[in-house]
């Protein structure tokens, strides 16, 4: 039994329910669904899908291996290109890639499957626990890598490859950055993340150090003094703030800790919820927050954005999906003041907005959401800690397109680089082109002396 | 309405649609439901002589290859002939040809290439009421190891043999049904037709293995560790059994002998193909085998509706319509001259057609136009192959489109050639009737 109570509480809903809320968004496809599935590829010649996957996968020639009956091969063709390409399968918005471009969307409004259908592929490998690769003899390069997300570890499977030793520094107890902490729970059950973790760092080479904060346990050149480069794949560790009376009050949460403490949870029922709930922000992070604010069993849940329908960053999907859950929500709605009640949040008062001349303005006409909890899921920022002298740009560092920083010897990839496309297959491809940037780097170098001549 | 009733050697049924000899006639049971189910006639599973009954494996019987969604392709199969008494089929033909009189019967007979053995059986067939008979000359597997079967469709001379046999000892309309497992399949045709034969049906079952089991190494279907090769059937076959069905209809010596299509026919348009071609009717077994017998409905109102769609009153009007247009390859107009034209709002920019002319064909086809990506035929390369037709995805999306007589051939350079000129005349050929000036 559950309850309807209001106030910030966990247990609102009978305890099966929790397990059916949160279980997986895109079931696999089993072994009939993906032939089926993969026969409906074209083999496309240059195919459109690939040129929109950030990581360029060769999607014909992967789903073919699919309908010819060789997962393995499938997944080789996957991690080739991308060595985090199952949990890509799961979060990548295909909708707006690979999916977008399929030229069935033309024939008849329904691409190919390929989310499903990679996710089918590095599936089956993973299971087996099938390595596809060995690293090359031991280079005696060594490299330090800040930020254990998808670009850091990305990079690190490059350069073990290679054959070069890699550290991994990590500020969280646990490894996979936003895989881990950043990403609705139904996107990526059964520990999923920890899983490809494993799976990853499984080729050798590569050290993991968690709990280990840039700026606070040690700095950027101290890296550089030890090993002969760094990656930084430090994400968005910090939260935009309101900056409005009232963002004190109880109740008023940054929506990633929620999302994070929703992954940590493993029943779900201990995780405290609003009955009224508001969610302000248009992105991914603001749906994640609210779909699942709702499958905690939150009365109402409203996300309130202060443009329009079209200037989202979630996609259409997932508007679809919050919509689908029953949560509401509302455009051009910007945040005025958290009104409070003994210290705890009591509503939120909203002003409409408009666009004049391509200019955001407040219309000075306002109304107020009874609400008993507010996430702020306003973007994230860049905490720079421990730089030192490293160039950065609109709170971003700055770096050409192989990942190289305006420090010599200092590589840097995913959201926390300008430019940085907040996808973690863009991160991914940035934290391997890092690599091999590194590695030619390397090999331009004089050849190091070896320990044992 | 079209009028579907078929008239085949004098052997009347409602519709041109037979259930070919094979599992789904093996018995009263099966050919009750077909006949419940509207079909027209059925050629019971093949009769054996007198005697213990042949024994089948009891492993499987079937292999298959698949297309899309698993769809059934092409099936193969090691069943014998029928392996129950004679006497219970003959009991149970003669009942279901009284409780049935207007849907037609034929017995399918393979007994030893003896003259007594098959004036044996003759009388007892004869018995039932059966409309007609059908020689089993085909089956490629397990018979024709003992000498029946197909090892006797193979030797034309036993054919005419055999059917001559069969005009003696019996006032049933022979049909005699020829195995493909041959080189020249007028041939046999020609022989059944100097024995004299009513009729002839074609094709059975193709020699094949369909798969070999790559775990076991041993060929599909397996039985206990080994496999043997079967009769491949289902829709894979219907284009070489058109063939053999044309070619027998357009062969000076048999033209004019009712043919009965058998072949892969698995829909309305099939059969009218096979009809076109110049059979009389046709014979199903593998589309009902894997949909069950209701399949004919859809063939009844397909074919019935397209009649009268472009008004074809009758069978007549449509068996052998197609015939004259089969030729051979040396008289086909080389000043006919055909482009691929691709119809840019259909297009889908997959580039297979692209791909398939580039790496295997003449290069004819763009990739980019000015950067973007754009398909598109160079007619000046464009030999009007047909490749980017059957490739493409999207039907209708690449046409091929016919040069009108006097427009520049931008391939050759050379204006469209109004008169008709074939290989037999053409300059290039050293054997050519005509001397080229």
């Amino acid at each position: 039994m559950g309850t309807t109570q209001s106030g910030i509480l966990g247990g609102r809903l009978p305890l099966g329910e929790y397990e059916s809320n949160f279980s997986d968004l895109h079931p696999p496809l089993d072994k009939h669904e993906a032939l089926v599935a993969s026969d409906r590829c074209y083999f496309c010649h240059d195919a459109p899908c690939m040129t929109a996957c950030p990581t360029s996968i060769d999607i014909p020639l992967f789903i073919r291996q699919i309908s010819t009956g060789n997962p393995i091969g499938s997944a080789k063709t996957i991690f080739d290109q991308n060595i985090l390409g199952g949990m890509c399968a799961r979060v990548c918005p295909t909708e707006t890639l690979c999916e977008q471009a399929c030229v069935r969307n033309t024939a008849e409004e329904r691409p190919v499957e390929i989310g499903r259908l990679q996710r089918y592929a590095t599936d089956v490998a993973m299971k087996e626990n099938k390595q596809f690769y060995t690293r090359a003899e031991t280079s005696g390069r060594r490299v330090a890598i800040v930020g254990a997300g998808p670009a850091g570890l990305a990079a690190a499977h490059r350069l073990a490859v290679k054959g070069h030793d890699v550290v991994i520094y990590d500020a969280r107890p646990k490894s996979g950055g936003l895989n881990e902490y950043g990403i609705a729970a139904y996107k990526s059950v059964d520990d999923f993340a920890q899983k490809e973790v494993d799976y990853v760092l499984s080729i050798g080479g590569i050290e993991v150090k968690n709990g280990q904060a840039l700026g606070r346990d040690f700095t950027l050149a101290d890296l550089s003094e030890q090993y002969d480069a760094v990656f930084l794949g430090l994400g968005l560790a910090g939260v935009n703030a309101l900056r409005l009376e009232g963002e004190n009050a109880e109740g008023v949460d940054d929506a990633v800790d929620f999302i994070a403490a929703l992954r940590q949870s493993k029943t779900k029922a201990d995780i405290p919820v609003g009955r009224r709930v508001v969610v302000l922000g248009g992105g991914m992070t603001a749906v994640d927050a609210a779909v699942q604010a709702k499958l905690l069993g939150a009365e109402e849940v409203t996300i309130c954005y202060r443009r329009g329908k079209e200037h989202m960053n979630a996609s259409e999907f997932e508007q679809d999906l919050a919509a689908s859950k029953g949560v509401t929500i509302r455009h051009w709605l910007q945040p005025k003041r958290i009104a409070e009640k003994d210290g705890k949040v009591a509503g939120i008062e909203l002003e409409y907005t408009t666009l004049e001349d391509g200019k955001l303005t407040a219309t000075g006409e306002t109304g107020i959401i009874a609400a008993d909890q507010i996430f702020k899921a306003i973007g994230q920022s860049f905490l720079g800690a421990g730089l030192g002298a490293l160039q950065l740009e609109g709170g971003r560092i700055v770096a050409d397109a192989e990942g190289r920083t305006s420090l010599a010897n200092v590589w840097a990839g995913g959201d926390c680089v300008l430019g940085g496309e907040d996808l973690t297959v863009s991160a991914v491809a940035m934290g391997r082109d890092a690599a091999e940037s590194i590695n030619r780097a390397f090999a331009a170098a004089a050849p190091r002396a070896s320990a044992v001549a | 309405m079209a009028d579907l009733r078929n008239n085949f050697v004098g052997i009347k049924s409602p519709n041109p649609f037979w259930l070919a000899s094979a599992p789904p006639t093996d018995k009263a049971y099966n050919v009750e439901r077909a006949f419940k189910a509207g079909w027209g006639g059925v050629v019971w599973k093949t009769l054996g002589e007198e005697g213990p009954p042949v024994v089948n494996v009891n492993g499987p019987r079937y292999g298959a290859i698949w297309g899309a969604d698993r769809r059934l392709l092409g099936l193969n199969n090691i069943e014998l002939i029928t392996d129950r008494d004679l006497y219970v089929n003959l009991r149970e033909m003669k009942q279901v040809k009284m409780n049935w009189p207007d849907r037609a019967l034929i017995a399918s007979i393979m007994v030893p290439c003896e003259e007594e053995a098959w004036k044996a059986i003759l009388p007892l067939v004869e018995e039932t009421g059966a409309d007609g008979i059908e020689l089993n000359f085909g089956c490629p597997h397990g018979m024709s190891e003992r000498g029946m079967g197909a090892a006797v469709g193979q030797v034309p001379e036993y054919i005419e043999m055999v059917v001559r046999w069969c005009k003696q000892y019996t006032r049933m309309p022979v049909i005699t049904k020829l195995t493909p497992n041959i080189t020249d399949i007028r041939k046999p045709a020609r022989a059944a037709k100097a024995g004299g034969t009513d009729a002839v049906s074609l094709i059975n079952t193709i020699n094949s293995i369909v798969s070999v089991d790559l775990d076991n190494f041993a060929p599909n279907p397996t039985v206990g560790g080994k496999g043997t090769h079967g009769g491949y059937c289902g829709p894979a076959v219907k284009p070489i059994a058109l063939n053999m069905v044309a070619e027998i209809a357009r062969d000076p010596e048999t033209y004019g002998l009712p043919i009965s299509g058998i072949g892969g026919i698995t829909t309305w348009r099939d059969a009218a193909e096979f009809l076109a071609l110049g059979a009389g009717n046709v014979q199903v077994c593998t589309a009902a085998m894997t949909y069950g017998f209701k399949i004919v409905q859809e063939m009844i109102s397909g074919l019935s509706d397209w009649m009268d769609a472009k008004g074809h009153r009758n069978l007549d009007d449509i068996t052998g319509r197609a015939v004259p247009n089969v030729t051979d390859w040396q008289y086909l107009n080389l000043n006919y001259i055909a482009k691929a034209k691709i119809d840019q709002d259909a297009c889908i920019k997959c580039g297979r057609c692209h791909i398939a002319c580039e790496d295997t064909s003449h290069q004819a086809i763009t990739q980019f136009v000015n950067g973007v990506r754009h398909f598109e035929v160079m007619e000046d390369e464009c030999v009007g192959c047909n490749l980017c037709v059957n490739v493409c995805p999207v039907e209708n999306c690449i046409t091929m489109e016919e040069l009108p007589v006097g427009t520049i051939d931008q391939r050759t350079g050379k204006p469209v050639d109004p008169n008709y000129a074939n290989w037999t005349t053409h300059p290039n050929n050293p054997m050519a009737r005509q001397a080229a000036e």
